[in-house]
């Protein structure tokens, strides 16, 4: 009869599981009304199942919650609280001397291992462009102790170094792999001979010091300049040196009067007076008239074109003399 | 008394309007049988577009629900809360859980309630216009001028809300501002539950460190989720079936003009079946969810059902029962609570409106077979209502057991015009007076 029962029913319950905080709700129940082997046990029992059977969170737990909910606390948490942690633990480690010596002495082996790895070890310089005596000054005046890091390196400076000196027109320093050192020089080229009560210097074409020079037959390619205040003024020398190339070997040099013009010193004590303005074009006059009229040939000791609307010409002593002479005997009435 | 009215409600529609604007606020629906909470949160879209037409969503987007969480209720009777702490516990539960899920804090919390005997007045007033142009300032004179029934000590007002506004003889003024006209009179309906209700459920949250935020009667909240709008519109009553009362809500012309409550639901349904049957509650409950009903045909009578029972007696415990059976238990209260709703709505002059849709709503009208009776008790135009649906309200939450939760948030999104949210005229302050006495002082001296 039980059986034909069964069969008949249709309807059977799924287990219903509820969700959620109830779900705890529902299981506390369910424990209670299963577990009937242990109801002797009394109170204490009924007091844990009907405090289990309360999903409700706590006064406690509810703020704590809420309080985790808020936006400052939270943000706290995150950045403020790892913040203050590691900051009151470093500042404690820090506060020791000997803990402080001991972690500076630390970093610094740390650095030296890294730094002294052969990968970063420079064990020689190469200068490349410059002349013997110039590498040996440069050497002179970079005072390396090779193998050196190249952390140690303060590869500007030395650049700066190299670049101070006189001959040196640019220079650029690398490391290069392989640890060496490059030094790449551009020399200056001396253009123009300096005479001055010191002694004969070598400039290039920007008037800079290039070096001292033994003797004029040393440099006989080089024209010769002199004068006070003649090397602020090379970049027109050289320019009145190429107008004045058609003189040729009668050319002797340029000089600078007053540290403010410029004489053309030719053989025989001939001199062109040259004016401060407009120099080159002076020259090239005197050069038009010598050209036709063989000014430079005749006994003319000097030429003055100091004022432009009045050159003048200054015979010699021989010259003026004969001059002289020959007047004399016209105005006879011959 | 009445002021202290005012300053209560305006604190809370203050509280409201901070919360809206800090974007997140709970909405707590204290039922019975169970404890609901949504958080919300508030992202400023969705209002009406700027030529002032209808969205898709008809302006309900306002918001999101972000949150969401049920739990049992305990300690709450007939919609009113008999054991504070249980209660307390209940909604902390909830809170929690719902918080939990939005992962964000809620500081205001809109709580809804069935029960507190609410009791509804119609209020009516009559004015001359001073400027013959409505003002909000008249229309705050016209409500004050409305004569306060004697509603009783220990009991609130928690609405009061003008339904209709008449001027001239032009009546069905929704918004009479700017109009022109000589006198202007309005209806306002009023409702008014039991003050120790509201003050318990006040406390309550108060406990939870909760700001109450505004307090709303469920049947009304419910009504606004359960009813579409042409119901809310041409007249319709909404009957939220809980577990503990039965909350029935008369609307027209889109406000609530009835509501009441019966204290009747679901948990007297299972507590019938648990007597009828001789089961625990938790077993009527789940026979009745899961194999009710109110109309019995003949297969019922070959329909066994198991009903269980935890006696350890192995025949006690396999005792089977037929669903017709269950029916003739279920179907006496559930007529009687329908009974009970009819003498409501004919008490309210449900019967002269001119459309009588009735719509059940509430965890109770998903008894099998419900509107069939409720048509031959209420009146043939009954359907089975559900809450309205809202963004990012979980598939769980969409029954309609949480039709008032819903309305809830709805009616936090778009609360309706009550009377406090209009400013007293001047006449009712005391500087007014002492300006009076001032006057007369300067007229007699």
């Amino acid at each position: 009869m039980q059986s034909l029962k069964r069969t008949l029913l249709p309807i059977r319950f799924r287990p219903h599981l509820p969700a959620g905080q109830d779900a705890e709700f529902g299981a506390a129940g369910d424990a209670e009304a299963t577990g009937s082997a242990i109801r002797l046990e009394g109170l204490t029992r009924l007091k844990s199942g009907a405090r289990k059977s309360d999903p409700a969170p706590s006064r406690l737990s509810y703020r704590m919650q809420r309080w985790m909910l808020t936006p400052g606390i939270r943000l706290g948490l995150r950045i403020g609280v790892p913040f203050c942690l590691v900051f009151a633990l470093g500042s404690g480690f820090l506060a020791s001397e000997k803990r402080r010596d001991a972690l500076n002495a630390f970093v610094a082996d740390v650095r030296a291992s890294i730094q002294e790895r052969p990968e970063f070890m420079v064990k020689l310089m190469a200068i490349d462009g410059a002349g013997s005596n110039l590498a040996a000054d440069i050497r002179e005046v970079v005072p390396i102790d090779f193998p050196v890091s190249s952390f140690d390196l303060d590869v500007e400076q030395i650049r700066q170094v190299i670049t101070g000196l006189d001959p040196v027109r640019n220079a650029s320093v690398r490391i290069r792999p392989g640890g060496i050192l490059q030094v790449d020089v551009v020399e200056r080229q001396p253009a123009v001979i300096w005479r001055t009560r010191g002694g004969l210097e070598m400039l290039d074409e920007t008037g800079a010091h290039v070096d001292d020079l033994a003797a004029r037959g040393d440099r006989s390619d080089l024209p010769l300049v002199a004068g006070e205040g003649a090397d602020k003024h090379v970049e027109e020398a050289l320019r009145l040196l190429a107008t004045a190339k058609p003189l040729g070997d009668r050319m002797r040099g340029l000089v600078r009067i007053g540290e403010r013009r410029w004489d053309v010193v030719l053989d025989r004590g001939q001199r062109i007076l040259l004016p401060e303005q407009r120099p080159v074009q002076a020259l090239e006059r005197v050069l038009a008239v010598n050209e036709v009229q063989d000014l430079l040939e005749r006994d003319v000791a000097d030429i003055d074109m100091r004022l432009g609307a009045r050159p003048t010409i200054r015979m010699t002593e021989a010259a003026n003399a004969e001059w002289w002479q020959s007047n004399k005997t016209s105005g006879n009435g011959q | 008394m009445m002021t202290d009215l005012y300053q209560s409600q305006r604190a809370m529609r203050q509280m409201r309007q901070q919360a809206i604007q800090r974007g997140v606020v709970a909405i707590l629906d204290v039922g019975s049988s169970k404890i609901s909470c949504l958080v919300l949160r508030f992202d400023g879209s969705g209002r009406l577009s700027d030529d002032a037409s209808v969205g898709s969503m008809a302006g309900q987007t306002g918001f999101r629900v972000i949150g969401a969480a049920t739990t049992r209720s305990r300690g709450v009777q007939f919609g009113e809360i008999t054991a504070m702490q249980e209660t307390e516990r209940a909604i902390r539960t909830a809170l929690q859980a719902a918080q939990k899920m939005a992962d964000i804090r809620v500081d205001h919390v809109i709580a809804c309630f069935s029960g507190a005997n609410p009791r509804s007045y119609g209020l009516d007033a009559e004015v001359e216009l001073e400027t013959q142009v409505v003002t909000e300032a008249e229309i705050g004179r016209v409500l004050n001028a409305c004569e306060v029934p004697e509603y009783g000590a220990g009991r609130e007002v928690l609405h009061a809300q003008p339904v209709n506004f008449a001027l001239d003889n032009r009546s069905g003024l929704i918004d009479p501002r700017g109009q022109l006209g000589q006198t202007l009179s309005v209806d306002m309906h009023m409702l008014t539950v039991d003050s120790t209700a509201i003050r318990n459920l006040a406390h309550c949250i108060k406990r939870c460190d909760l700001e109450l935020a505004g307090i709303a009667n469920s049947g009304y909240v419910s009504g606004v989720s359960a009813l579409v709008e042409d119901e809310q519109e041409l007249g319709a009553a909404c009957i939220d079936l809980g577990g503990g009362t039965t909350s029935v809500s008369i609307f027209l012309k889109k406000h609530m003009i009835f509501a009441d409550c019966v204290r009747m639901g679901g948990d007297h349904v299972t507590g019938d079946i648990s007597m009828g049957l001789g089961v625990p509650t938790a077993n009527a409950e789940r026979i009745k969810t899961f194999s009710g009903g109110v109309h019995a045909t003949g297969a019922d009578d070959r329909e066994m059902i198991d009903i269980g029972g935890d006696t350890g007696d192995w025949e006690h415990d396999r005792r089977t029962v037929s669903r017709a059976e269950l029916i003739g238990i279920m179907r006496p209260r559930v007529e009687e609570i329908l009974e009970e709703v009819r003498v409501r709505l004919d008490a309210a002059g449900f019967d002269h409106l001119p459309s009588q849709q009735i719509v059940l709503t509430g965890g109770g009208s998903q008894i099998m077979g419900l509107d069939g009776l409720a048509s031959r008790i209420l009146g043939q135009r009954v359907r089975l209502g559900r809450p309205l649906r809202v963004h990012g309200l979980p598939q769980s939450a969409t029954g309609p057991g949480f039709s008032s939760v819903v309305g809830l948030s709805l009616f936090a999104a778009h609360p309706q015009d009550e009377w406090w949210d209009f400013e007293v005229p001047v006449d009712r302050y005391p500087a007014r007076s002492l300006r009076r006495a001032v006057k007369w002082f300067r007229d007699n001296w």
